[in-house]
This record gives structure tokens, C-alpha cells and sequence, in this order.
């Protein structure tokens, strides 16, 4: 990649993101609505509200939270969708039953999950699992379904089987579609983490953003939102960063087979 | 070496059951290169897979050197006619040839020696770090070919391998499989549906009819042994050769396993315009 290349694309990246970002300081500026603040307000409390120290006590409990969630969800999906995908009669008995659950909007179960795992963390972890888990099930049944007929001739054939088959065969020829399911759930995740924190938390970002608002902290409440914006933007691109390194062979063989 | 005895394949569907293989019955002697060829639909690939143990046969049984096939034996490599499905798209070419010698144990120096001879004697020592995807088709079948190389078979399966290549990529390959046979002493069962191909590759070619399959005829192929492209496929021999296999095959394709019609077992290969006219 040359450097006017990187240019171009930053440039694409950044361009509508600075485009939006200078209407909205235009449209709001001079504004006198409370509901609206100027965005120039906004920005000055957004320095003053995340200081380091907030940052330690709101944003990182929020977003360990979301990583023990999201990686429980990873790991019940996966395991779960190879099962699933690979033997017909459990996919029969658990297929209605999976199609139930997953039509539960799972900020719906945070009353039920308070029930038995109390309001503690636990609460929060398990809402997270309970709306990440789905994608990334769904889709890697998908991917285990779809592994191809010749590979699995050829791994047998070659006596790759058991746990060497499910680790060289399976999870890598299913892999491209797990990252789909990843992805999905990322922003689902991201949501849950917000809204579960809504519910009977003492720290967190979705509480301290409702905090704000309930106590008609308005500028403060909007750079809570402005900050849950550029935290999911870099998730997103850490995401990528790590599909890109995880599946350049699926990448590569995509393009291969465009253009042979 | 290799026992094929009253081999029969039904598969069974829910509206009719297709019979793909009558009844076979023959034999290969340990350190021959036998083609087997057919008319297209003949259940030459149903045959290979209840060779390699991959499908169980509804009558009849394999044996490799005197046991029952009832799974892949190990000692058999099978190579695939869909090179681009048969390697793994997400290792590179050495992990390929490399990942089914793991479960032997050999040792990591072992297990390099043979990778890197493998590698060698296909003529891709330098494409060791490359993705299968990049290779050219022809390439990427001397990958599968290197891998059932380094896994040191006994015996050596192969589906139509070089259908899908071009023709030259295809001379090139059929040289390397007679190079290989003649260095490694191993026992080569090699079915294509080319005429050209039967003849000049192996010592014996078995000539199947249409299905429901049984041998039509073992022909031996009393070529000599040093052979090449360009004399050889020239000789008056081959062209006799050829013209018999040939005229095998035409015949082959209005015989069949069936002696009288089978109203229960429908024929795969008749046309529906066939059919229409008989009702």
C-alpha cells in the first residue's frame, strides 16, 4: 500500500464521520433548547466528565463485563453449534426449542435473570450471553453443516479424526462463518452492555448516562452517548483488525476465485 | 494385494433405489498399475470409495492383503478428483502434506525428510510457504499427490485426478504418476474415464460396462515399460490398443449387469426420452 493509498482510505473513513460532526456543531450552535446543547458544550464536558478517574470506575467494569460476556457466549455458541451442526438427531430434538429462545428479546429476561442471579454482575454477564449467544450459534451450525464432502472424504481417508478432524477440519473450514456470528453478536453485545447496566447497577456507562439524565445533566448525558459511539467504532476496528489476521486465507481464496 | 470380490452398491432413495454396482470381481497383485475405465456414469467413483472404505458395499467385500476392508485402511492414500476441494485452503502447502503424518509420530526430522522429499518429487520444492489458492490447478493436484507421497501408502487410490487440468498440465502429470510408481514400488489403482489415458498409464486396464457395473473386460497393456508422449501414444501398438478400448467402451455403454429388466432396480443411466418411448 503506498501512502497516497492510506491517504485515500483515511480519508474515506474519516470523511462522512467529519462531514456529520460539522453539521451537528452548526445546527446546535447557538442553540438555546436544553434537550439540545451546543455541540461546542458538549465537547467541553465530554474533557470534564471522563477523566481518567471515571474512566477506571464507569467505562472499565462496563467493559469487562462485556468481555467475560461476549467470551462466554463465544464459547457456549461454538461448542454448542458443533454439536448441533454436526449430528442430525440433536439438531432435530434442540431445533424448536433453540427457535423459541432466540425470538426472546433478551432485555425482556433481565427481570427473569435478576431472579435467580441476583443484581450483581453475574445479572449483567448473563444478559450479554444470553442476546451474543444466538448469532454466533446459528452460524456456526451453518458452518459445520457446510464443511465439504471431499475434505471430510479426504481427512477420513487419511485417518484424521476426533479431536485432530474437529480442530484441523471443522472449526477452520466453519471459521469464516463463526466470525460472521462474532461480528453480529459484537453489537449486540455492546447494546446489552448498555441496557443491562440501565437496570439496578452502581457503575457502569449505561448507569452513569442515565444518572446524568434522571439528574438533567444534558451535556454530560449527550457525552456519555458521544463516548459509547467511539467505543464501539473501536471495537469494530479491532474486530477487523483481527478477522483480517484470522482469515487471510479466506480473504485470499475469496479474491483467488474471482479472478483465476 | 488388493481383492474386489461380488461387489455390490445399491443406494437406496426414498422413491427408487439405484443400483450402481452389479457385481465385480477382480484382483490386483501387489506393485501394479492397473486403470480402471468406463462409460461416464459408470460407478467407477461408487467403486473407488467402497475401495478406500468410504462407503460400505451392500454385497461383496474388499480385501487389502487379506483383511476385510470395513474402514479407510491405513497403508491407502486416496487422491480426489477435485483438487481444489480435497486440500485444506487454510494451511499452506506444507501443513497440507504434512497434517497426515502427525498421527504417525514419526518425529519432527522424520516428518520434514518426507514432506521435503515429497515436495521434491512433484517439482514444488519451492512452493513449500505457499496457500493452495495459489497455485494453478495443475499444481495444486501435485500438492494432493505429494501428500499421499509422504504418507508412504502401500496403495495408491485415484478418482479421474487429471479430469480437471489442462492437456499438457495432464501429459506432464500422467509422466510424473509412472516416475512415482516406478520409484516407490507402490500398488496404483488409477480410474479415469479417459481412452488415451487408460492405455498409455498402466499394465493392465480393467474396461467396466455401464451400470449397474460389472467388468466387461482385463485387458493387459503389453506396452513396454519405458514409456513417453511422444513415441509411445505413436506406436502401432497403442493405437491397436486404444481401438479395442475403444470399441469396449461403445459396446459397454449398451451393456450392462442386466441380463433382463429389472422393473424393482431402475437404471441410472437410461435417458427419459428413453424411457418415454418404452411406457
Amino acid at each position: 500500500m503506498t501512502a497516497l493509498s492510506v491517504l485515500r482510505r483515511g480519508l474515506l473513513v474519516l470523511g462522512l464521520p467529519a462531514v456529520l460532526f460539522t453539521v451537528w456543531w452548526f445546527a446546535t450552535a447557538g442553540s438555546t433548547d436544553f434537550y439540545f446543547p451546543p455541540l461546542a458544550t458538549i465537547l467541553e464536558s465530554f474533557g470534564k466528565v471522563w477523566t481518567a478517574e471515571r474512566l477506571l470506575s464507569d467505562v472499565v467494569p462496563s467493559l469487562l463485563r462485556l468481555a467475560a460476556g461476549y467470551l462466554l457466549a463465544v464459547v457456549v455458541g461454538v461448542g454448542l453449534g458443533l454439536v448441533v451442526g454436526m449430528r442430525r438427531a440433536v439438531r432435530d430434538v434442540l431445533e424448536p426449542v433453540l427457535e423459541l429462545f432466540r425470538a426472546i428479546p433478551p432485555p425482556v429476561l433481565i427481570p427473569v435473570i435478576m431472579l435467580f442471579a441476583g443484581i450483581g454482575d453475574t445479572m449483567k454477564v448473563l444478559v450479554i450471553v444470553s442476546g451474543c449467544m444466538w448469532p454466533i450459534l446459528l452460524n456456526t451450525v451453518e458452518g459445520v453443516r457446510a464443511v465439504d464432502e471431499v475434505l471430510g472424504d479426504t481427512c477420513r481417508s487419511y485417518g484424521i479424526t476426533g479431536v485432530a478432524r474437529l480442530r484441523h477440519l471443522v472449526l477452520r473450514a466453519a471459521s469464516p462463518q463463526i466470525v460472521t456470528g462474532m461480528r453480529q453478536a459484537l453489537s449486540i453485545g455492546i447494546i446489552l452492555m448498555v441496557i443491562s447496566e440501565m437496570f439496578a447497577a452502581s457503575n457502569g456507562l449505561g448507569f452513569t448516562i442515565v444518572q446524568f439524565q434522571r439528574s438533567f445533566a444534558i451535556p454530560e448525558m449527550w457525552s456519555g452517548v458521544l463516548l459509547l459511539g467511539i467505543l464501539g467504532f473501536l471495537l469494530s476496528l479491532l474486530f477487523r483488525f483481527a478477522e483480517n489476521r484470522a482469515l487471510a486465507w479466506y480473504h485470499g481464496l475469496r479474491r483467488a476465485q474471482r479472478n483465476p | 494385494m488388493l481383492d474386489v470380490q461380488d461387489l455390490q452398491k445399491i443406494y437406496t432413495g426414498r422413491h427408487r433405489n439405484v443400483e450402481a454396482l452389479r457385481n465385480l470381481t477382480f484382483h490386483i497383485a501387489e506393485g501394479e498399475l492397473v486403470c480402471l475405465v468406463g462409460p461416464s456414469g459408470c460407478g467407477k467413483t461408487t467403486l473407488l470409495k467402497c475401495m478406500a472404505g468410504l462407503l460400505a458395499p451392500t454385497r461383496g467385500e474388499v480385501r487389502l492383503d487379506g483383511r476385510p476392508v470395513a474402514g479407510p485402511p491405513p497403508g491407502m492414500a486416496v487422491v480426489f478428483q477435485e483438487y481444489g476441494r480435497s486440500l485444506f485452503a487454510w494451511m499452506n502447502v506444507r501443513d497440507n502434506v504434512a497434517l497426515p503424518l502427525r498421527r504417525k509420530k514419526l518425529g519432527k526430522a522424520r516428518e520434514r525428510e518426507l514432506v521435503d522429499h515429497a515436495l521434491e518429487v512433484v517439482g514444488l520444492s519451492d512452493a513449500h510457504e505457499a496457500y493452495p489458492w495459489q497455485l494453478s490447478g495443475g499444481m495444486q493436484q501435485r500438492v494432493a499427490i505429494a501428500r499421499a507421497v509422504a504418507y508412504e501408502p502401500k496403495v495408491l487410490l485415484m478418482d479421474e485426478p487429471f479430469a480437471a487440468v489442462d492437456a499438457q498440465t495432464r501429459a506432464e502429470l500422467e509422466d510424473l504418476i509412472r516416475k512415482l510408481w516406478h520409484e516407490l514400488g507402490v500398488t496404483v489403482l488409477f480410474v479415469t474415464h479417459d481412452i488415451d489415458e487408460a492405455v498409455y498409464l498402466g499394465q493392465r486396464t480393467l474396461i467396466l460396462s455401464k451400470s449397474p457395473t460389472v467388468v466387461q473386460e482385463d485387458l493387459t497393456i503389453d506396452l513396454p515399460d519405458e514409456r513417453d508422449q511422444l513415441h509411445t501414444r505413436s506406436s502401432p501398438r497403442f493405437a491397436e490398443l486404444r481401438a479395442h478400448v475403444y470399441e469396449q467402451i461403445q459396446r459397454a455403454k449398451h451393456h450392462s449387469g442386466d441380463t433382463a429388466p429389472d422393473p424393482v432396480v431402475e437404471d441410472r443411466a437410461i435417458e427419459p426420452v428413453l424411457q418415454k418411448t418404452e411406457s
